[in-house]
């Protein structure tokens, strides 16, 4: 262990502002990059689901194919 | 392409397809993650606690633990973003169009965090959050590459074309690439030589290198699980029409 404290460890020999604002960047950096596929993935599927249960209940199943908009 | 055995042909030509990739990667993801979680959690916890402060700089060259993997994963995902562009101009494969546009804002995200948090070290060590040195200047020009390759894709309507007018403008811009390598040799700067050579032992002992190694790794692994996810998908979104789309959008519960 590299600090005394934890007090000492937070402070980082005076340059706290620096180390922990750079890992505060980090973890939103990294959270971004790792949710935004997921989240892109859901709201495909819930508009899909959506227009293929429209398509079902009028009885359209072939046109699913062709009605698909442009992403 | 005769010189080439029967067994990886096939290989080549079902990596290709997108289905394919969709398919077998998804397993791939927890395993990806969790060995990605362990080493960023050993690597982290060990630089930022228990590696010694640098002689010089004290405590603020424990950035060096997020700078270094962030600026290396800024280089790696462009020339990954070339490489995809070879192959989709040389083979026409779908599929490396598809990680091509996966990469680019991944690779912008780690652009802007090498920058952020080189600048942030600046501060303490230089004594200015910014100044025009070489290496700086040559990785805010590939951020700007990241940056002009995702508008070009948007700006242009018909996929093929926004494709391969990415490839090109991908594989042009790797000439960068070498001149941020390089930078630091060949213009007097401010900022310091590589930690890491194939040639020589690092400077730094082992105390301190080792949770840089384990970051980097890590970081690795999680640049790859998010390319990945993305380019699941970005399969699902560009074979929306297909048969298997449709079936899966009906099975799957999100």
């Amino acid at each position: 262990m590299s600090f005394d404290s934890f007090g000492e460890f937070l402070a980082m020999g005076g340059h706290g502002f620096y180390v922990w604002w750079s890992y505060l960047l980090t973890v939103a950096v990294v959270g971004f990059v790792l949710i935004w596929p997921l989240w892109r993935r859901r709201r495909f599927l819930a508009e899909q689901r959506g227009r293929l249960r429209r398509a079902d209940a009028l009885g359209q199943q072939a046109e699913v194919e062709s009605n698909a908009p442009e992403a | 392409m005769k010189y080439i055995p029967d067994g990886l042909r096939r290989l080549w030509h079902r990596m290709g397809s997108p289905r394919w990739f969709y398919e077998t990667t998804g397993s791939w993801v927890p395993w990806l993650a969790a060995s990605a979680a362990l080493l960023l959690g050993v690597g982290t916890v060990w630089g930022l606690a228990y590696a010694p402060p640098d002689y010089l700089q004290g405590d603020s060259f424990r950035i060096i633990y997020i700078h270094v993997p962030a600026a290396y994963l800024a280089q790696a995902g462009y020339m990954l973003m070339a490489v995809c562009g070879v192959v989709l101009l040389v083979w026409r494969m779908k599929l490396a169009d598809m990680v091509m546009a996966t990469v680019a804002p991944v690779g912008a995200a780690f652009t802007f965090l090498a920058l952020a948090t080189g600048s942030i070290w600046g501060k303490p060590t230089w004594g200015t959050y910014w100044i025009w040195d070489a290496r700086i200047t040559s990785v805010l020009i590939l951020l700007f590459l990241y940056l002009g390759i995702m508008g070009l894709r948007r700006a242009i309507e018909r996929p093929e074309a926004a494709g391969r007018a990415c490839a090109i403008l991908a594989i042009v811009g790797v000439i960068n690439i070498p001149i941020i390598k390089y930078s630091v040799d060949w213009w007097m700067t401010l900022h310091q030589p590589a930690t890491f050579s194939v040639t020589s032992a690092p400077a730094m002992p082992p105390v301190m290198w080792i949770p840089l190694l384990l970051n980097v790794l890590g970081f690795n692994l999680l640049f790859a699980v998010s390319v990945i996810q993305g380019t699941r998908t970005e399969v699902l979104l560009r074979e929306r029409r297909t048969r298997w789309v449709t079936d899966l959008c009906r099975q799957e519960r999100a």
